[in-house]
């Protein structure tokens, strides 16, 4: 285990704001999760959600607020300790990891499985990737067999589990979950779920995840978060949220969305 | 004729025994669909099952769209009074989009990137009707604002590209319900959208099958989805109907198959963890 790494760390983001040529994307986003938690994100399309995990990890242009890791324990910094990576860093990037929505997008095409788990390794210079591969296959419950394989000889569910792993293999302290589940059938999601909360619990893990589906995000975190064309709609507890104690409009409507189509007029 | 879902005395559609195989590496064929029977009135049907589990298959050879390495054999496959096994090209085309039609899964990649939609809707259009331009482009305007696309002169002129999954949907369906069919095929139709867009492209799909009484096979992988629109529901599991249930007694359904697709769906303020998953058993798939 690298030094780094062993540090459990949560994220938080002040007042964040991404704008694309003038359109804002996400207006005025603030929100902590501490180390160990799960944090769910919710809204429908254009809302600014992945837009949130991409300006969390770096890979959306941040026009203003501010991104920080922050300690465990927030009440003591001890001063024994080096002060946690900022973003940007080469460091801050192996803790704070992301995993894709589309499996059929987010892996190379040409690359082997193999490949694909041993460039991050290779980008952060760290050794022994012979074993930390098949490590990190064992641990999305794939197996070895399935090391030289390319992703079109795979199903949806183990491209995501492949998606998984790549991220993992850094030993990442923070994972971002951009839809993990949605382009997966109700079976295959119930398993690779599973598994994320299986993964979280060994290692300790700090979640954010961003999914449409209120069910999955409910059953995944512990707070989530409401968004709307880019604004913070409201944050509430999943518990609050399943005993319908929503306060806002718009999230009574998910809420409704999500339990089926129904007939207006059939009366 | 009667709207509502009671299936009329002769079936619009009956499949018995429908087999799509496929060849395989091993220079053997696989077999995608093995045997499937149904018949269909002016109702609608949904088909369920995980991927591979053969569903879009069956709706695909419906239509004669089986890709050509595919071999598609039947005891019976006919639509109206037309047999679709022995049919000429001539008549599959007439019917293909006419009297069937098919909506696919995600518009980013079935429609024509490099035409503008209003265009390929005048395209389906004129393909079955002789009509002039200028009524074929009133027709078709006409056609999405039916799908509640609210400016369609504005929506007429876009590309694929520069609209929204769940207006491209429309489009698609607009595309569809042109030529007037009596029997459509919506393949995962809401899969590729969002949870609030899914409802209003069901709630359009929905109104204009129960206005024009047609058929409807609705194929899904969400049974919950499927049991809140459709009136009849087949589960399917490795090629074949493994269980047939009415939409309201899908809370009775005997199969584990089913009653597995349905347990490992998480559900508000339920506190499952882990997840039921399915446990496949090979006697399934016999």
């Amino acid at each position: 285990m690298g030094t780094v790494s062993a540090r459990e760390a949560g994220i938080e983001a002040q007042h964040l704001r991404v704008t694309y040529r003038g359109f804002v994307a996400v207006a005025d986003t603030s929100l902590r999760v501490d180390a160990g938690q799960s944090f769910g994100i919710v809204g429908e399309s254009g809302a600014g959600k992945s837009t949130v995990l991409r300006a969390l990890c770096g890979l959306a242009p941040v026009s203003s607020g501010t991104v920080c890791l922050v300690e465990k324990s927030a009440g003591e910094t001890s001063n024994s300790r080096a002060p946690l990576p900022l973003p940007g860093t080469k460091p801050f990037r192996r803790l704070v990891q992301m995993v894709f929505q589309d499996p059929y997008g987010s892996l190379h095409p040409r690359q082997t499985v193999d490949r694909i788990l041993a460039e991050p390794l290779a980008i952060h210079a760290i050794e022994d990737a012979e074993t930390r591969i098949r490590r990190a296959l064992d641990e999305v419950g794939l197996g070895t067999s399935f090391r030289f394989r390319y992703p079109h000889q795979l199903s949806g569910g183990q491209r995501q589990r492949i998606a998984v792993a790549r991220a993992l293999i850094l030993e990442p302290q923070i994972l971002l979950l951009d839809e993990p589940t949605s382009s997966l059938d109700a079976s295959v999601q119930a398993e690779v779920l599973n598994l994320l909360e299986e993964l979280r619990r060994r290692h300790g893990l700090t979640f954010i995840m961003v999914s449409h589906d209120l069910a999955v995000v409910t059953h995944m975190c512990e707070r989530l978060m409401v968004m709307q064309r880019g604004e913070t709609v409201e944050l509430l507890t999943s518990a609050d949220l399943a005993a319908n104690r929503a306060s806002h409009d718009y999230t009574r409507n998910l809420m409704e969305a999500s339990t089926g189509f129904r007939r207006a007029s059939t009366a | 004729m009667s709207l509502e879902a009671s299936p009329s005395p002769a079936p619009m559609l009956v499949v018995d025994d429908l087999r799509v195989s496929f060849p395989n590496r091993d220079g053997g064929r696989t077999e995608a669909v093995r045997g499937v029977s149904f018949t269909l009135g002016r109702e609608r049907l949904g088909i369920v099952g995980e991927s591979g589990s053969g569903k879009t298959q069956t709706g695909r050879a419906i239509l004669g769209l089986t890709a050509p390495e595919g071999r598609v054999s039947a005891r019976r496959l006919a639509f109206n009074d037309v047999d679709l096994l022995h049919c000429t090209p001539r008549q599959r085309r007439e019917l293909r989009g006419g009297r069937i039609a098919m909506v696919l899964q995600d518009p980013k990649f079935s429609l024509n990137p490099v035409m503008c939609i209003g265009d390929q809707i005048v395209e389906t259009l004129r393909a079955h009707t002789r009509l002039a331009a200028r009524e074929a482009r009133a027709r078709a305007i006409a056609a999405l604002r039916s799908v509640q696309i609210d400016n369609p002169e504005r929506v007429y002129k876009l590309y694929p590209h520069e609209v929204s999954g769940g207006m491209g949907q429309r489009a698609m369906i607009a595309m569809m319900l042109i030529a007037n069919p009596d029997l459509l095929i919506a393949d995962e139709p809401t899969s590729a959208l969002d949870v609030t867009v899914q409802l209003q492209v069901l709630a359009v799909l929905d109104a204009l099958v129960v206005r024009r009484g047609m058929g409807l096979i609705f194929v899904s992988h969400d049974l919950r989805l499927v049991s809140s629109f459709c009136d009849r529901i087949l589960v399917m599991y490795a090629g074949r109907v493994v269980e047939e249930v009415s939409a309201r007694g899908l809370a009775e359904a005997r199969h584990p198959y089913t009653r597995g697709l349905l347990n490992c769906l998480p559900k508000l303020g339920a506190n499952r963890h882990p997840l039921p998953t399915l446990d496949r058993r090979p006697e399934w798939a016999l």
